[in-house]
């Protein structure tokens, strides 16, 4: 049936002799192995992040089929822990933090500010080999006798309570973050010194900015979770009371530590995310970006503040009243940019001539999930709602709001976007559109009962729950299931597209960016000649193309 | 003496382009002034984030040492501050050496500027050697917890028997951040040591120096760090309880 | 108990009224601005489609300075509003008047202990009189656990080591479901119990039939046992401060500095004595960790709270303190 849809094109155009692309410049595995260019680093990194999205997705498989039954009776209770253990670890670390910055940045950020390459391209290549061995430890690690944690590895369950492969899975993360933190090294430098001649910092396309600000965070939060977490390890290896009491050490300082990380990288997984959906919206309504300026500094303010809010996973945690104040205040201070970002999103639809092409389709869902998400982040901002619905399923689907209904959609969104410059030609509209719908749907039918069932109090973390609640996780499953179709679906029609599409041309879209400007695929050296920048980004209502037939 | 002054457009230009390939302009750049600052750019960036690691140390440390300051006062008076204090004295010699180098390189003089790279490489592997001394020192003294530690010592020493986790943690901090900060020398030689000989070859001219700039900037970070080990590990308790 | 499906959660406490008013102002704050959002969305996306045959290039619309300060500035205005609200539904739950009946919570690995003013002492099942504000005192004897009753929207961490407390007002009579919300390990899920709500009569039924006199009176038996009395003895030769009518008060410290002599403070002072020495004592005092367990230092915080002045036990016999100092520390689990 697909190749019905996607017709394989008799090549009109005779290519001879054959163009020479960053794919065909240089041939044999070790000519991928061993590259410093960022284009075919950025596809290494997107086949490893796939993988691990569906290692992931397959862990949450298995505990969303268990959680049909209210006695769980699918697995252990041991092998349920290890599973969403696994799901969060693979998801968190190797997936949604590198997912965006290391396929579609590394791919597109010096393309988009007229550079050859990043600033470092052998250390963008020790970025994929870190990130290749700290996913490969982490999962030898988790699939070896697993770890029964979750991903936040509270102390002192996890210094001296778990049975399972902690300090190996902590060590493969902590890899893994130095692979990140090259990258956001990387992108700084990029960013500051290779921008193309006239392309001064207000030029800049949102992607680069919200890169950027990604970036930073990468580089001063992973630290400290690469510290915290090696503590951690010192503590369970030799049984010192850095996080345990009853050795005088704190349990709480574990928790202030990890989330001094892990809540600036939840900006981390949502920023770039931001990025991508500001390239697209105004390339399919053809207009300017909407409040330009005030989407840039919102981005720095979101990095900003987000470093300010850590404790806000802590309000029932045993910390003062004070404190819970005081971070309370300043997550809801936090929620200001992005809410700003969402009011410029939908102002620049106004008046638009708006196409409803699949990438503009995941970034409509992901603006709509993403509001759904920020809001209900507000509930948990609020202390007094916090503290009944803390670590129950209201807390987890607001995050996924977040993660998988932002982030995802966003990604997919810029993957659908960015596919014909990366591969040259086009994928089947049809069922690209098709897994936009899909996924969208699903989504809401796997996320939104749970909100229910968290209100109602069902906890986080439940291998088995009373049986009032079972109508709720029936309902996510099976939403669950239709999201499952929703990611296949593009595993079929994207590789399809790379071999049988139609011939994509430079700019499918007819949007300004710089990466548009060249050939698809690009060459080595992405352009032809330093390009030279003379205006603002998203100038649509200039181009006259559109008149022409 | 200005380059505009003694050639022609032509000649200039042949001679950047030899000074280019001469110093292997990375492909990436445009020209060498830009890869100059984005190396540079690198460090300062790179040295946000270690300050973030140790930071992170610092904290930590300081929160238990507002604590718990009676055994952490009791446990610094068992380092051994002369060590450490030669030590101290040893880097900041070592990080004027490579301020040196640094000078001599932007005036051309290759030559001198290796003997004061190698100067300061050999200054830290002294820092290494006595910090090695001590090392074993601390083992041979028990203060090791979780190998080689004496809980009587410290209840003989004045201390309560529930104040003793409280010595292990201020020892295990004073271990990881001597050892993480040891690491980050012996990450200092190896590039001190390699530009070292770079030099030696003639490598660097005034207009090109930026990996010695690089690595003297990450060197004065080590031994930043360790003026702030310092106090922190060796001295909190010497002062006030009159030292070992 | 149970309904077939769980709608909504029953309003079992004064709080829980407290956080359903709070759930409806932020879900029609919230859910307002949504539907504006998703609506724009959706009618400036089909209204303003791409038609086919459409070739004019849309005019460039005018960025609007007052319009970003608007919607900056009006969604800070309502933060604001939610902020204090939150806050105020939040400190309410750790409010704990005088008459506040004290509960004594011990969580370990997988199962919750409680320990009534009476001296009852339950597990996995938790009994209040309706209309009673109860303030539990909450402490866990291995990892972190998490003390969460849904219908009563009320939740708290349960700490290694340490006291948490919080409060709550039982409004409804019947049974709840107790969760233990922050994962501990492998039976996490089979970590819940019941809390059971009753009549104040038949509170008072269900006590004298289980009674077992009062936990200060425990507490006593356990300050005897551990031969505390040796030092803390109320006389003019004490090596130990007097204990009576201290719980709750300031006390000045060695140091220079005051604290107040809360639940966490005492508990330190048992298992950790050398880290808070009162001002004009030497720091003699042995560590009891690892001797004395958890139930039974709530109930002589329970006596201790209760304890006024000229009640001290006199001292029977003439005990010497302790002359050698016990094993050091805990030995260290196997991972």
């Amino acid at each position: 049936m697909s190749t019905a849809v996607l017709e394989p094109q008799p090549m009109p155009i005779p290519q001879t002799p054959a163009r020479s692309t960053y794919l065909n410049v240089a041939h044999g595995t070790l000519s991928w192995l061993l590259t410093k260019d960022h284009k075919r680093i950025a596809l290494m990194f997107l086949a490893a992040v796939t993988v691990m999205f569906f290692i992931g997705g397959f862990a949450i498989t298995i505990v969303r089929l268990n959680l049909m039954d209210p006695e769980g009776g699918l697995v252990e209770a041991d092998t349920y822990n290890r599973l969403f253990t696994l799901h969060g670890v693979v998801m968190v670390w190797f997936f949604l933090v590198p997912v965006v910055p290391s396929v579609l940045g590394n791919f597109f950020l010096p393309m988009m500010i007229g550079a050859k390459d990043l600033a470092m391209p052998r250390l963008n290549l020790l970025s994929f080999y870190l990130y290749m061995i700290g996913a490969a430890w982490t999962l030898y690690a988790m699939l070896a006798g697993g770890v029964d944690t979750g991903w936040t590895f509270y102390t002192p369950y996890s210094t001296h309570s778990s049975h399972y492969n902690v300090v190996p899975t902590m060590i493969g993360i902590v890899i893994a973050g130095f692979s990140s933190m090259f990258t956001g090294l990387n992108f700084v430098v990029t960013v500051h010194w290779m921008r193309a001649p006239g392309l001064t910092w207000f030029r800049l396309p949102i992607f680069v900015w919200t890169l950027y600000a990604t970036s930073l965070i990468l580089l001063l939060a992973t630290p400290v979770l690469a510290m915290a977490l090696l503590l951690a390890v010192i503590e369970r290896l030799w049984q010192i009371g850095i996080f345990d009491p009853a050795l005088g050490g704190d349990a709480l300082l574990f928790q202030h530590l990890f989330w001094f990380y892990s809540h600036p990288a939840v900006y981390v997984m949502i920023l770039p995310g931001m990025g991508v959906v500001s390239e697209i919206i105004p390339c399919f309504a053809r207009k300017k970006l909407f409040g330009y300026t005030f989407v840039c500094y919102s981005s720095f303010g979101i990095a900003a503040l987000g470093f300010l809010v850590w404790a806000h996973h802590m309000f029932v945690a045993g910390i003062s009243a004070y404190a819970a104040l005081i971070f309370s205040s300043l997550s809801f201070l936090v929620a200001v940019p992005s809410a700003i970002k969402v009011f410029n999103w939908t102002a620049t639809l106004y008046k638009g001539s708006v196409a409803f092409e699949t990438p503009m389709l995941f970034s409509l869902g992901f603006v709509a999930l993403f509001t759904a998400g920020g809001l209900t982040g507000l509930f948990l901002a609020c202390l007094g709602f916090d503290m009944h619905v803390h670590d129950t399923y209201f807390v987890i689907a607001h995050f996924h709001f977040i993660m998988v209904g932002g982030m995802v959609m966003a990604y997919m969104g810029g993957l659908h976007y960015w596919w014909p410059k990366i591969t040259g030609r086009m994928y089947s509209q049809f069922w690209s559109r098709l897994c936009a719908i899909i996924l969208f749907v699903g989504f809401f039918f796997t996320f939104l009962p749970q909100f229910i069932v968290g209100y109602n109090g069902m906890p986080r973390r439940y291998h088995r729950y009373v049986p009032e609640f079972q109508v709720w996780n029936v309902m996510s499953t099976a939403g669950a299931s239709i999201l499952g179709v929703g990611y296949v679906l593009p595993l079929v029609y994207l590789p399809l597209g790379f071999k049988y599409g139609k011939l994509a041309g430079p700019n499918p879209w007819r949007a300004t960016g710089l990466e548009w400007q060249t050939p698809s695929p690009p060459p080595k050296d992405n352009f032809e000649q330093t390009p030279v920048v003379l205006r603002d980004p998203y100038l649509y209502h200039l181009d006259k193309a559109q008149n022409e037939p | 003496m200005s380059l505009d002054t003694l050639f022609t457009d032509n000649e200039r230009e042949l001679f950047e382009y030899s000074m280019l390939k001469r110093h292997r302009l990375e492909e990436q750049f445009e020209n060498l002034e830009q890869q100059t600052h984005a190396a540079s750019t690198a460090m300062w960036v790179f040295l946000a984030t270690e300050v973030m690691f140790f930071g992170t140390l610092f904290v930590t440390l300081a929160i238990y040492r507002l604590l718990y300051g009676e055994a952490f006062e009791h446990a610094s008076s068992r380092m051994n501050w002369i060590i450490g204090g030669t030590n101290t004295i040893v880097l900041l010699i070592s990080s004027c050496t490579i301020v040196l180098a640094l000078h001599f390189t932007r005036l051309g003089q290759n030559r001198k500027a290796a003997w004061l790279l190698a100067t300061t490489a050999a200054l830290g592997l002294l820092f290494l050697v006595l910090k090695g001394t001590e090392y074993y020192g601390d083992w041979r003294e028990n203060l090791l917890p979780g190998w080689k530690f004496d809980a009587h010592e410290w209840t003989r020493g004045g201390l309560s028997e529930d104040q003793v986790p409280h010595v292990k943690l201020f020892l295990v901090f004073y271990w990881v951040m001597t050892a993480f900060h040891g690491l980050h020398v012996t990450g200092g030689i190896v590039a001190v040591g390699i530009i070292a000989v770079l030099a030696a070859r003639g490598h660097f001219s005034p207009a090109y120096y930026s990996p010695v700039d690089v690595v003297a900037l990450y060197w004065h970070f080590v031994d930043v760090v360790w003026i702030f080990l310092l106090p922190m590990l060796y001295l909190s308790g010497t002062h006030t309880l009159g030292g070992s | 108990m149970t309904t077939d499906v769980a709608i909504f959660p029953r309003q079992a406490s004064v709080g829980a009224y407290e956080v359903d008013l709070l759930l409806a102002f932020l879900s029609i704050v919230c859910g307002s601005v949504g539907l504006l959002v998703a609506g724009l969305l959706i009618f400036f996306s089909v209204y303003y489609r791409r038609r086919p045959g459409d070739t004019a290039t849309p005019p460039e619309t005018p960025s609007s300075h007052a319009l970003e300060w608007f919607w900056t500035l009006t969604p800070s205005a309502i933060f604001v509003v939610m902020f204090l609200w939150g806050a105020k539904v939040y400190l309410e739950a750790f409010r704990a008047p005088a008459d506040a009946m004290p509960i004594f919570v011990v969580a370990k690995q997988w199962m919750w202990k409680f320990q009534h003013p009476e001296g009852q002492r339950e597990i996995n099942t938790l009994h209040v009189p309706v209309g009673q504000r109860v303030k539990l005192l909450l402490t866990s004897e291995d990892v972190i656990h998490s003390f969460f009753v849904p219908e009563f929207r009320v939740h708290m961490d349960v700490l290694p080591d340490r006291y948490t407390s919080v409060c709550f007002e039982p409004t409804e009579p019947g049974d709840y479901h107790l969760f233990c919300s922050q994962y501990c390990g492998t039976n996490h899920a089979g970590m819940i119990g019941t809390v059971t709500v009753m009549e104040p009569g038949d509170y008072a039924d269900w006590l004298s039939q289980r009674a077992e006199g009062s936990l200060a009176l425990e507490g006593r038996k356990v300050f005897l046992k551990y031969r505390c009395i040796s030092c803390h003895s109320a006389d003019e030769n004490a090596r130990a401060p007097v204990l009576e009518a201290l719980a709750g008060r300031p006390v000045h410290l060695s140091d220079g500095s005051t604290v107040t002599a809360d639940e966490n403070y005492l508990r330190e002072s048992i298992l950790n004595p050398g880290a808070k020495v009162v001002a004009g004592y030497q720091a003699i005092m042995p560590t009891f960790r690892g001797q004395i367990g958890a139930e039974e230092i709530n109930a002589v915080l329970a006596w201790l709270g209760s304890l006024e002045r000229g009640q001290t036990p006199t001292r029977v016999e003439d005990y010497s303190p302790p002359a050698t100092t016990p094993a050091i520390t805990p030995e260290p689990k196997q991972p």
